[in-house]
């Protein structure tokens, strides 16, 4: 069972991070080891997941997109409709209740989206937490009204205005207030990133995505589907669906990372696809860098894919070929998000929409027989500026 | 015993180690500072390769690594520069930068290219002991000394770990914290030396937020030697002439002479 006691999926993975933080990592591993094996904390997780985050999500059967591509049929996995409106809140709460069991009040959290910041914000004011939210100012700007929603539930948002400005500067901003307050503070990491064990972690709470996937299209259709498809930039709402699926051969499992303008123009953020290993942000693992290992900057009209690195355990899939990664568009994205919209009046993030542009293709390519699943991570109300302003369009 | 170790075997004398990032303000600023540290009393010089994500820094590090950045430093550069500094200076240099660099340069090649330009050791702050190993077989078969870091929050344990592997000295964070200036030293730093003290037989050097003579006397009493970074920077992005950097490593030179000769 991966990862190893190390925190590596084969040659990826690990705890590259200041020593300030090591004994950190160690007392974290010992807390969720002694958690995950205690059927209570489980209790609490699945009682406040049903309760507080509205799980499980529907499995829904989208006729009139699948009428429309004309041939595979797809469902969605109904992730926009959870709390906070994505898959980030399964993480937040999973992280929070571990973070209360560690006696720690004061959380930290990156985010790219707002959407991981939305969720922690959430939990942390049902928990009774202090939550301090670091956000890059680029999308403090474009997603201003998650930044709103954050202020709402109590969250202090830091703005970080330190090299591009997004994610990826979130999280370094996020990791040197932990090595400062390392002794207090729970760092809330939001996707299957960062050093052990954060990836393992991450994943376990996500994997309830996957099992009520698993569950609910055999009650639908009596069998596991042909193929699933999931938007990556951390990789988390991929990892939560693929990870239940991986001993079925049959099951094909893609991943869609952010082309942003395209591949050749260098301005995307498709780690899998084109970049090479490198540590980041505390793990061995794919990196958007250049020829001397310095950070790429990245581009995606969707903040949340908006990053130079992928969580370990997708670069193991990927050289194992148990799953297989590609990369779609900002006008592609645009494409799906549309297409998704009028046929069937559900309006995914933008993150999302990139899994549906590319399963929209691949369904008109199979036969009627086929059944192909799209994890929809999150829904698109907080896009509506960045779409209509994309689109042409005045609000 | 490396070059680094013999800094250390000078009876009453403390080991003064200042940091800069090369390229920073400019590849020539860096030409002269090495040696004007090295005339005014500096026993280590570490140079600072520049990476894009520094996330052990604070604001003038940070500040420093992107000027450098944008000005096309790279690792062959500063491998360039570190071998005209030590056919110039005959103190020990080593090198101080974050692991991606070092693994994209290419581990092995890394280190042939270290020994080469007259390097005498690296510090990694993101390599613990655990990922090291690797890294510790090649500095070994090339003579350099790989200086791994401790700070207040290291367990016993974890202690014991590094005193078994870091060479040269092991570098003390003084603060749980990011590098940059501060106006006072954290009040558990004796005992954190004291805690380290009793395990490991390398010299010890604290570093992070060491920015005055004042503070560098403080830490002269309970440690072997003292690393100050942001604050030379600052110096440096003031004043081109290094009159206030010379001015400033003498004070501080001075001050860890006094305090050894005290503590006698």
């Amino acid at each position: 069972m991966l990862p190893d006691k190390r925190g590596y999926f084969g040659e990826y993975g690990g705890q590259f991070v200041p020593e300030t933080l090591m004994p950190v990592l160690a007392e974290l591993v010992a807390a969720y080891d002694k958690a995950k094996a205690d059927a209570a904390f489980w209790t609490e997780f699945d009682s406040l997941s049903r309760d507080y985050s509205g799980r499980p999500t529907p499995l829904y059967l989208a006729e009139k997109l699948t009428k429309q591509c004309g041939g595979a049929r797809i469902y969605l996995k109904r992730e926009d409709q959870a709390h906070t409106g994505a898959h980030k809140i399964n993480n937040a709460l999973g992280q929070g209740l571990l973070a209360r069991r560690m006696g720690k009040r004061r959380i930290i959290a990156e985010t790219g989206a707002g959407q991981h910041g939305v969720a922690t914000a959430a939990v942390c004011a049902m928990l009774g937490m202090e939550c301090i939210i670091y956000m890059g100012e680029e999308d403090v700007r474009r997603q201003s009204l998650n930044v709103f929603r954050m202020k709402l539930m109590g969250a202090e948002v830091r703005p970080v205005s330190s090299g591009s400005r997004t994610l990826k500067d979130a999280v370094n901003e996020a990791i040197r207030d932990w090595v400062t307050n390392a002794r207090d503070t729970y760092y809330l990491i939001g996707s299957v990133v960062g050093p052990h064990p954060y990836p393992v972690m991450v994943r376990d709470f996500q994997s309830v995505i996957g099992k009520e996937t698993r569950e609910q299209i055999l009650a639908k259709a009596g069998r596991l589907p042909d193929h699933i498809v999931a938007c990556v930039g951390g990789g988390s709402n991929a990892i939560g669906i693929f990870h239940p699926f991986l001993d079925d051969r049959d099951v094909r499992l893609i991943g869609v990372e952010a082309a942003g303008r395209g591949l050749e123009t260098g301005e995307h953020a498709a780690s899998l696809v084109a970049g090479r290993l490198g540590v980041l942000h505390g793990a061995k693992s794919f990196v958007l860098q250049d020829s001397h290992g310095q950070i790429q900057p990245t581009h995606s009209i969707s903040a949340g894919l908006d990053y130079p690195g992928v969580g370990p355990e997708h670069s193991y899939l990927k050289d194992s070929g148990r799953a297989t990664y590609v990369a779609v568009s900002d006008k592609e994205a645009l494409e799906g998000f549309q297409l998704l919209s009028r046929a069937e009046g559900i309006i995914p993030a933008l993150e999302s929409a990139h899994a549906v542009f590319y399963a929209v293709g691949l369904a008109g390519s199979l036969d009627k027989e086929q059944i192909i699943v799209i994890n929809l991570s999150g829904r698109g109300d907080k896009d509506m500026d960045i779409v209509a302003e994309a689109l042409g369009v005045k609000v | 015993m490396s070059r680094i170790a013999s800094v250390f075997k000078r009876p009453g004398k403390k080991a003064l180690i200042p940091y800069v990032t090369v390229g920073y303000p400019s590849i020539e600023a860096t030409l002269k500072v090495v040696p004007l540290l090295a005339g005014s009393g500096c026993d280590i010089v570490e140079l600072g390769i520049p990476f894009s994500d520094p996330l052990a820094d604070g604001a003038t590090i940070q500040k420093s690594s992107y000027g450098a950045l944008q000005k096309g430093v790279t690792p062959g550069i500063c491998l360039d520069i570190a071998s005209q500094l030590s056919k110039k200076v005959k103190i020990p240099l080593v090198f101080m930068t974050y692991f991606n660099p070092v693994f994209s340069y290419g581990l092995e090649k890394f280190g042939r290219d270290c020994a080469k330009a007259g390097i005498d050791g690296l510090i990694i702050p993101d390599l613990p002991p655990e990922e090291g190993s690797e890294m510790e077989a090649i500095t070994h078969k090339q003579g350099l000394d790989l200086i791994y870091l401790l700070a207040p929050t290291s367990t016993e344990e974890r202690i014991r770990l590094v005193a078994e592997k870091s060479q040269g000295f092991i570098y003390l964070v003084s603060v749980t914290g990011v590098t940059g200036a501060r106006n006072r030293l954290p009040v558990d730093l004796a005992s954190f030396v004291a805690r380290v003290r009793q395990v490991a037989k390398q010299p010890l050097c604290v570093g992070f937020g060491i920015s005055t003579s004042e503070q560098a006397t403080q830490v002269a009493r309970i440690a072997d030697g003292v690393i100050v970074g942001s604050r030379l920077i600052q110096l440096m992005e003031k004043d081109d002439s290094l009159i206030s950097v010379g001015d400033f490593v003498k004070e501080l030179r001075l001050a860890l002479d006094d305090t050894a000769r005290k503590s006698g």
